[in-house]
């Protein structure tokens, strides 16, 4: 491996009929990335299963009630390495009961890919997730047209796949979409070029995951500091050191940049930039280091600090697009905990403005409850402001969660309007 | 100044997201404590916290839950590593557990103190009043460590229920509990082993001599090295010899296998697990025992 070799976050979201278990097993074999101890547990439970050759899908197998279930109940992390770069997989189930794990596993990926039966093409399911895709922001979507084995490798198939997808995602904010005819099955175009299907001239997936632009993901633009934790050592070396631990949310941050910290509005300038005994000249996102101000201000948990040419709005108002997660449906006005950054506030959900309909993709009008794996537009008072950005703008300062108090369960997921 | 400099390596986001979480732990909870096994992941932990806490000292205890079965190297190494950090130790004893008749022995040849950790584990955090325990687990170590979270909840009894979690988004980490409840926090989830040495040499990092390859009397024992100690029972077809071994993971001497090795440097080390075909649990006879047995102690409040 590379020192200068990237980490790529994707998701993997699609049924067990899709082959999805089968696609991330063929990317870890033909990657080779499996041991051999794996390789002898999966070979000797294929035989115990009476299935011919190796079945790839039994790599992802996770806990007992899902092996004897056969399905996947909760997201579960995989990770492989190429000479070019780290992968982590998020593999979300996909069934419709599921969308909370999906919404889980885009929250912090690069890149969705979406699983498509070559046989039945865009389905409701393909559907909702290109919804939850571009819900979530997701930066980069790769649909996979699976099975291809199964339609003689056509052109025309897949490219009739294409146009059904592209009709769907037109109407959605899905930036960077890319199309692979495959079979996970077989090995065509996952790992390996296909000899089945020299009609399609682009890369063959594990490629496109090595090679495609990722650091623009992150916004580098909006400089947004949320203070941790202040770091007062007050040992005989340091007796005056006062740092300001976090990890910078998006853009860079300079040592003599004028700052403002939200939401007392008090202005200073970077004194110096910390990352242990390093002394840094500047930090990016997503950097974790300490920072030094020339003045002494009072400054803790739950702050923010930014360029005083470019801030975030302080707002109690806040309208989300809110994804609830929890058993417990929504009490209405009833009061929960807002968790934003490192900021900590009581909140009630004011209104529901519309919920969507996650079949249709409609929006619900006059419908205020919210239960588990709704998606709605809300709007939220807080207690005190918050400092906010869009989340189309910068996925770390425009999203929340939501902590009911009686149970201190995460019962909900927002991305600021 | 091109815009393609502002990104990270690998390793250095692996770092980064691991220093934010010891900074959440610290902020979040009242009093967290290290889980030190003397092995190279919670030695990385340690190593992470010190970066994240400077020029402050790491501002929690390390929590040792000793089996009673340690290879002198380890114990050396732990005692230390407190010196030299000037943070505070706190021991939890299975020899005491058993003693106290919390716990019993296991019966037979392959008998460990792998299991009876848990007691003298759960015991150690309540006693001490911890709300937080942070551990080196990965998630590529073990199918039910692939489904654990960065703030992963205990309840009142110290158990785990992975189909009852709460869902983790962005970086936004949820600590709250009720009393006597409990968290874990996992701040190197996301590193694979081969991150983990990879690390570990960029960073120079000191880690026990066991890790290197060194000549030791072993039994070949459950496809493994296992080293030959005052606690090992022999069979009677067992034959003790000495081979030029190094661990790949430190855990109780009774069920730690290792492997043939020539590698004496980090470099060299890294090259051979870059090239290894067994995963590094394999070698752990405590999962070999079935397949969900990591699962199983997991949910009964193990690491």
């Amino acid at each position: 491996m590379l020192d200068n070799n990237q980490l790529l976050r994707f998701t993997t979201a699609g049924s067990v009929d899709d082959g999805k278990s089968t696609l991330i097993g063929r990317l870890l074999y033909d990657s080779k990335s499996i041991f051999e101890d794996q390789l002898q547990s999966i070979e000797n439970t294929s035989k115990k299963k009476g299935h011919a050759g190796v079945d790839l899908a039994l790599f992802t197998d996770g806990l007992r009630d899902e092996r004897e279930q056969g399905i996947t109940i909760d997201v579960a992390y995989r990770y492989f390495t190429t000479p070019k770069r780290k992968f982590i997989i998020a593999d979300t189930p996909g069934h419709i009961q599921y969308t909370r794990n999906m919404v889980t596993g885009a929250s912090t990926a690069n890149v969705a890919t979406i699983l498509v039966d070559a046989r039945h093409g865009v389905i409701e399911q393909t559907k909702r997730h290109a919804f939850i895709a571009s819900l979530l922001n997701i930066p980069h979507v790769i649909v996979c047209v699976n099975k291809m084995d199964l339609v003689d490798y056509s052109e025309e198939v897949f490219n009739n796949i294409v146009s059904q997808f592209e009709e769907i995602s037109s109407k959605m904010l899905i930036k960077d979409v890319r199309f692979i005819p495959m079979s996970a099955l077989e090995g065509d175009n996952v790992v390996n070029r296909s000899k089945n299907m020299d009609w399609y001239q682009g890369s063959p997936m594990l490629n496109m995951l090595e090679t495609m632009h990722i650091s623009s993901d992150v916004n580098k633009v909006d400089a947004r500091f949320p203070v941790q934790t202040v770091l007062r050592p007050q040992n005989d070396t340091h007796r005056d050191y006062r740092g300001y631990a976090g990890r910078v949310a998006s853009g860079v941050l300079r040592v003599g940049d004028e700052i403002t910290v939200m939401p007392s509005g008090f202005t200073s300038v970077i004194k110096g930039i910390n990352l242990n005994d390093q002394q840094l000249s500047e930090a990016f996102a997503p950097q974790s280091v300490s920072i030094e101000l020339e003045d002494d201000i009072d400054i803790g948990r739950g702050d923010m600090i930014v360029r005083s040419n470019n801030k975030p709005e302080a707002s109690q108002d806040v309208e989300v697009m809110l994804c609830w997660l929890n058993n417990t449906a929504a009490k209405p006005r009833a009061k929960y905990t807002v968790k934003h950054t490192s900021n900590d506030q009581k909140a009630m959900i004011k209104d529901v403005v519309y919920k969507i309909d996650i079949e249709s993709l409609n929006r619900v009008e006059g419908d205020d409850t919210l239960a588990m794996n709704d998606i709605a537009k809300v709007k939220i008072r807080t207690t005190k402001p918050l400092m906010i950005d869009s989340y189309r703008e910068n996925r770390m300062t425009g999203s929340i969660i939501l902590v009911d108090d009686t149970t201190n369960e995460t019962v909900a997921a927002g991305m600021i309007v | 100044m091109s815009s393609n400099k502002y990104y990270l390596n690998y390793l250095d986001e692996l770092e980064s997201e691991a220093i934010y979480v010891l900074r959440e732990v610290w902020a979040q909870f009242q009093n967290p404590v290290i889980l030190f096994s003397g092995g190279k992941d919670s030695i990385v932990i340690t190593h992470l916290a010190k970066k994240a806490f400077y020029p402050a000292k790491i501002p929690f205890p390390l929590m040792h839950v000793d089996t009673g079965h340690n290879f002198p190297e380890t114990i050396k190494f732990r005692d230390d590593i407190i010196k030299e950090l000037g943070v505070s130790l706190i021991v939890g004893s299975v020899q005491e557990s058993i003693d106290d008749g919390r716990v019993a022995e296991e019966k037979g040849k392959n008998a460990t103190r792998n299991a009876l950790q848990i007691t003298t584990l759960l015991d150690a955090i309540e006693s001490n009043k911890v709300d937080c325990a942070i551990g080196g687990g990965r998630r590529d170590e073990e199918k039910a460590r692939a489904k654990e979270r960065f703030f992963s909840h205990r309840d009142d009894f110290g158990q785990w229920d992975p189909k009852n979690q709460r869902p983790e988004l962005w970086n936004i980490f949820n600590g709250k509990y009720f009393e006597g409840e409990h968290f874990r926090a996992f701040p190197i989830s996301n590193w694979t082993e081969m991150d983990v040495w990879n690390y570990i040499k960029r960073e120079n990092i000191a880690i026990p001599s066991l890790y290197f390859a060194h000549e030791r009397e072993v039994v070949w024992r459950q496809d493994a090295w296992i080293p030959n100690s005052e606690f090992l029972v022999l069979e009677d077809h067992e034959e003790v010899v000495t081979k030029k071994i190094r661990f790949r993971t430190l855990g109780d001497i009774t069920i730690t296998g290792g492997i043939e090795s020539e590698a004496d440097t980090l470099a060299k080390i890294a090259d051979e697990v870059a090239g290894m075909r067994q995963t590094e649990r394999g070698n752990r006879s405590d999962d070999k025992r079935s397949e969900s047995a990591m699962e199983d102690r997991k949910r009964q409040g193990y690491f």
